[in-house]
This record gives structure tokens, sequence and C-alpha cells, in this order.
């Protein structure tokens, strides 16, 4: 398709079931839909989960993505975000040799700080919208991390 | 009451009215099978392969207008299975398939025959269940039949491990469905409805194009009478055959890549396409970009993806087609049929100038003759099943359906073999109709041990067998596109149909002569048993016309004026 394709966050509400997650992410593979992320954790004190997955695609395939996952038997409710809050989070480990109040003070400054050091290393959480927290890892490469895990983006309508 | 597992597969069976299973057994599903032994509130017929079985309650299905029931054991036997599964996904068939699976200790460890049967089905049903707890056995199957029948219809999967059918549970099947996730919409919005019924009032030249979706409905009569109130033409789609009947003024045929000129044209000419259950399937829209490219688009349908998926609808309106119709029905009143006097005249124009037809200027019969003969001698007492390839397209086109359920293909699919088993379930849901099977040389062979089903079971289903030594469709292709280069299409090494259907107990007929196959057809019919008959056509007649696949749906190969008689 010619149309611009566009990043979306699209949010599922789905029955916390055996093999629910394989129906979603089997649908993305079968009908050629790109999921850059996804987070899934059950919704407290109900027998729902939610589920965000960050996408792209043009309007029409958004459209068609959120259609589709509806159609799925255990679905609730799909939201495609317009006007939302977003954040993920970030765990680096660094070297304990590295400059640790530098690091501890740029993590600050993207609402994170060091959670854990150990003998070898330190852990340092960040937790920011998705595209400062890829500011953030482009920051302190010269800290030379050694292991980062990213949680995937959430999202909630404002 | 505290039943077990496989009891409960009957008893939900039985609740649900179901009087025909088919399927075969094996280890996992053997307790089911003791159960299937002792009861008498169903027939069970055994086909000679899983496929057969799911094509076979596809065509009773189809026919019926119920849902199709099929039983099978693990491993083999569900991947046997997987490809009927996606034969009735593809063509929104309900069925409810019931499969073992080996006992739940031994899930996960590459047990004998196990495979992760629902991991399979996924893609290709409308829902699956693997049940743990019998316990879970009265929901899900309630739920299943349920699933399968509403909203768009599909294919439900259920498998069952082996200790589970033997596990004692109480079973209720008098509880209420809660399904909070599924809710299919029913009603059209009335707001869209009042726009699309002005929007046709306003129209020059609108065009009904029906789809499959409203046999689903059991809306074609609603809808004959919404086409004949209006006077608005209408095209329908393969699978909308039998919607309108052959002799109906306002029925334009066919549209598609084999469809009719006069269809192809006057949905390129009109400027309100008003869509009634049908996709926008690729072999029926040809170049998207030139589809209909004047024309707003009303869009009825059940399954709200299906909306704006390919083509986008102006007036998008999610409901079944019965409802809708009858509430367009009701506002028609400021439609007036003469407004739409020389639209009409165009397409019957289009129509006279190049007609749906055949020249009958070789020695061999053409198999489009045989069609229309079929037609002729048995018209509405038959119920036509087919397989795929160029005799499934003739028969589309040559055969003067008249009613809904009478037209039983496989679609969106197109699965060679499905002819023979669905004529098998189309003769059991329709015993008092002549279940014929148009089916190719190719096509025959793919499901031809189901001679035995239907001569163990008294099903006399009629095979009529267009043998041109070919795989036809796919020549036709080769012919046109790849400079006659017949790779791997020519069967000219065949079986001996006739003995082939006598060595199973059936009858077989060869013929070459129209003489002849007057008299076959008569026989059979009399005969009352399954039929063999093969009759020898043109080996290289292409079906006509065609527009090539990506190519716009005005630029079609047409029938070469020259040669008509």
């Amino acid at each position: 398709m010619t149309e611009n394709s566009e990043r979306r966050v699209v949010s599922v509400i789905v029955v916390n079931e055996a093999s629910v997650l394989s129906r979603i992410t089997n649908l993305f593979s079968g009908r050629g839909y790109n999921i850059t992320s996804l987070t899934v954790a059950p919704i407290p004190d109900s027998k729902y989960s939610r589920l965000t997955i960050v996408t792209s695609g043009s309007i029409r395939v958004i459209e068609q993505i959120t259609k589709q996952l509806h159609k799925l038997i255990p679905v609730l409710r799909v939201y495609e975000h317009a006007d939302l809050v977003e954040k993920e989070m970030a765990l680096i480990k660094f070297p304990i040799s590295e400059n640790i109040s530098d690091i501890n003070t740029i993590c600050e400054a993207y609402n994170g700080k060091i959670v854990n050091s150990g003998e070898n290393v330190i852990i340092a959480m960040v937790a920011d919208e998705p595209k400062r927290v890829s500011h953030f890892l482009e920051a302190i490469k010269r800290y030379n991390p050694k292991e980062i895990v990213r949680s995937g983006a959430v999202a909630l309508e404002r | 009451m505290q039943i077990s597992g496989a009891q409960m597969v009957i008893e939900a069976f039985i609740a649900e009215g179901v009087d025909t299973v088919f399927g075969y057994p094996g280890g996992a599903i053997m307790n089911v099978y003791d159960e299937i032994y002792k009861q008498d509130g169903f027939q069970h017929i055994l086909n000679r392969h899983e496929q057969a079985s799911i094509h076979a309650a596809e065509g009773y299905a189809k026919a019926s207008g119920k849902v199709g029931v099929a039983m099978i054991t693990s491993g083999p036997g569900f991947t046997n299975a997987v490809t009927g599964l996606a034969d009735a996904y593809m063509d929104s068939v309900p069925l409810v398939v019931v499969s073992g699976q080996v006992p739940m200790s031994l899930i996960g460890t590459d047990g004998f025959q196990e495979i992760d049967a629902i991991g399979i089905s996924r893609p290709c049903t409308k829902h699956n269940y693997l049940v743990t707890d019998a316990a879970d056995l009265p929901r899900v199957l309630k739920e299943a039949f349920y699933i399968a029948r509403s909203g768009r219809p599909g294919p439900v999967h259920v498998d069952i491990p082996k200790d589970v059918t033997a596990q004692i549970a109480e079973f209720d099947y008098d509880v209420a469905l809660e399904l909070e996730t599924y809710k299919p919409h029913v009603k059209g919005n009335p707001r869209q409805i009042k726009k699309a019924m002005e929007a046709i009032a306003k129209a020059k030249r609108p065009l009904f194009y029906l789809g499959g979706g409203i046999i689903n409905a059991k809306a074609a009569y609603e809808v004959r009478e919404l086409v004949h109130k209006t006077g608005i033409p209408a095209v329908e789609t393969l699978m909308a055959r039998g919607v309108l009947s052959h002799d109906d003024d306002l029925l334009v045929d066919m549209l598609g890549m084999h469809g009719s000129y006069a269809a192809n044209m006057a949905m390129s000419e009109t400027d309100l396409v008003i869509g009634l259950g049908a996709r926008f399937d690729d072999r029926v829209t040809g170049k998207l970009s030139e589809f209909a490219k004047n024309a707003g688009v009303i869009h009825v349908d059940i399954d709200p993806a299906s909306i704006s998926k390919l083509v986008n609808a102006d007036y998008p309106i999610v409901g079944d087609i019965k409802n809708v119709v009858i509430d367009m029905l009701e506002q028609s009143d400021k439609i007036h049929s003469e407004n739409y006097e020389s639209w009409r005249e165009t397409i019957n124009n289009f129509a006279e100038l190049h007609p749906l037809t055949f020249h009958e200027d070789t020695q061999r019969l053409k198999p489009q003759w045989v069609i229309k003969r079929v037609g002729e001698l048995l018209g509405d007492s038959a119920n036509i099943s087919t397989d795929v390839g160029q005799h499934q397209m003739w028969s589309a086109q040559f055969y003067p359906f008249s009613r809904p359920n009478q037209w039983i293909t496989s679609g969106g699919l197109g699965t060679m073999g499905f002819g023979f088993p669905a004529a098998i379930g189309v003769k059991a849901a329709c015993p008092d109709k002549t279940s014929i099977n148009f089916t190719g040389d190719g096509s025959i062979l793919m499901n031809v041990q189901e001679l035995m089903t239907a001569v163990e079971k008294k099903i006399p289903v009629i095979n009529i067998i267009l043998n041109n030594n070919f795989l036809g469709m796919v020549r036709q292709w080769q012919t046109l596109f790849y400079d006659k280069r017949h790779s791997e299409t020519d069967l000219s090494v065949q079986p001996d149909f006739v003995k082939l259907s006598e060595a199973f107990g059936g009858v077989g007929y060869r013929v070459k002569t129209k003489e002849e196959f007057d008299a076959a057809l008569k026989d059979a019919v009399e005969k009352n048993v399954v039929a063999f008959i093969e009759v020898v056509v043109e080996r290289f007649e292409n079906v006509m016309p065609m527009v090539p696949a990506g190519g716009s749906l005005f630029n079609m190969m047409l029938l070469e004026k020259k040669e008509r008689k």
C-alpha cells in the first residue's frame, strides 16, 4: 500500500484464558501486521488482561487490525489511542567501574535511578515516554552498558 | 446428571438437534465412538478420509442451513481435517468439529498421534477450544454451536483429551450462555440504512452486488423482494448463485474473473454499488483501483472487518442481512423502478453484445453443453456440488439455479476434492433432491475413496466427470500466460473411471455423445446408486470471459465472436 505508515498504540482487553496471547500474535503474523512491542498483564480484580501493542501501518491497516482483533472471540474491547499517556521502562546493567554519580544524574532526568548494586555491576532503571527512553539509551552509551532491557510501552487514554 | 465426557458429547449433539455426524474413529476419540455405538439419536456416516468428513459436514451445512458436525481423532486424523476447516473458514460455513487428543498427562511429550491441534486450527477456525476438564464440556459445546451459527458463521473446533472423555462430571445443557466478549451485531443502524436508501433513490445506475452472506443469513427471498420492488439490476458472486432465480429479468449473471461481460460491465459503469453479504474478493474485483471506479458503495455485512477492508464503503451497515433488507424494504417507497429503465436497457445491450455462451464447433462434446443439459433435465430437482477448476466455473455460469442452498462449491479456498464428499453431505441433508457433483478428471481423484462411503451408506451421488485429460484451469493459464508450456497438467494417463466406480460397488458410464449422455444420466437417476458419468469433452476449451489476474474488470478476454454459429 502506498499510504503512509504511522506508529500506533492499540490496547486490547481480553479474557485471561489459555492461549489467548497466541490468538493475538497469530493474527498479527498471519495477516502480515507488524508488532513493535507488546506488553501483557492481568487487570486487577477481574477476569481480563490488558495488552498494549505498539504497531505501525496506514490508517486502513490500523482500522483492519482493530476490527480483526475485535473479531476474536475472547476480545472484549480494542482501543486505538489518539490522545494518550504512554510510558516505557528500561533496566540497564553497568560495570561498577563506571562513574556511578554521572549515571545516577542522567537517570534522574528520565524518571529513574540506580536500583541495585552488586559486586561487579550496578542496575539502573528509567521510566519515561518510549521516545525519551531511546534518548536516554543514546546518552548512556559512553558508560558501556553491559545489558539493556526495555519493557515495551504501556498506555492509557487521557 | 453425572455422565462421562464422551456421553456429554452425544447428549450435546442430541440437544442441538444434530441428525447426522460425519467422522472417522481412532485411538484418542474411542471413548466417544463407544458412546456413538450405544446411541440412536443421530446417524454416523463413516467417510474414508478425515478431510472428506469435514467437506461432507460442509455440504450438509450449506444445503440444510444447519450446523454441520464432524468427529475425528488426534494427530493425523486432525491434520487430515485441516484443509476442510480452512475451507469452511474461508466460506463461512457453520461447523462444529470435535477431535480427540492424547490424554492430558501426555500433552507436550510428543506422545503417539499427538499434535498441537488447537495451535494448528487457530488461524483456520472462527474459534477453538482445548477442553481440560469434563466439567467445562457442556458450556464449551453449547458455545461452540452458538459461535458456529451466529454472526458470520464459521467452523469451531473442540479438542478433547482422551482422559477428559472418560472423566465423570455434571451435565446440564440447559444453562444460559454468558459470552460477554462475543455479541454479534444483528440490527443495522437505522440512520445508516436511511442514508443508504436516500443514496439509492438519488442514484442513476445502481447495482445490487449479491454475495454468499445472503444465503448464510437465509435472506434470499427478502433480497428477491427488494430487487423486484426497486427494479434495480443485480449481479451475483460465485457464492451467491441461486439467490436470484436464473430466469429473473433483473439478474445480470455472475461477475468477476469468469463473470459475464454484462455483469462486469455493469459493475464498471454503475454509480452506486449495493453490496449485500459480499466481501470484494480479488477474484471479483480484479484491479482494485479500477473497480466500480465512479461509484459510491453501500456495504451491508454482519462482519465489520469485511467492510472497507478492500473497497472503501461510503455507507457501511453492520448487521444481519435479513434484518437490514427488511428495514430497507420498509423504506423503499421513494425508489422508483421506472427511473432505472435506461440503465436496465444499457445492461441488456451489454448482454446482447457478448452473451454468456459457447460454440459447439468440434467433434467432441463441450463441457458447457453437459452442464446446460443437466439443467434442462433436472433443473430445480437437483442440488449441485462442484470440485474446483474449469468445470466449477462452467457450472456457475451455465447451470440454471433457481433457489438458495442449491449450489455447493468451494469458493474462498478453492479446494480440489471438495465436491464428492460435499455432495454426500448434501444428499444426507436433502434426500429428496438429486445430488449432482460436477467434477473434473483432476479433482475427482482427490477424494475418490468416498465411493466407499456412498456405497456403504447408499448415498446416490451422481458424479459427472468432465474429462478433458487435463488439469484444465491450470492448463488454460499455461496456454494463455505461459506460452503453452503445459507443465505437469497433461492427465493423459488415467484410471478407467467406469471400472473404478464399479470396483467400489457403484455404477459407471463413459459417454462421448449427447445421446449417450442423456441415456447415462437417466439411467443413473433411476438406478439411485452412486455413479460416475465420465464425459469425454473437448480438451482445449477455455473458460470465457476471463479477466486476467490483477486486470481491470472491464478488460475481459472474450469468446471469439467470429466463430459463433
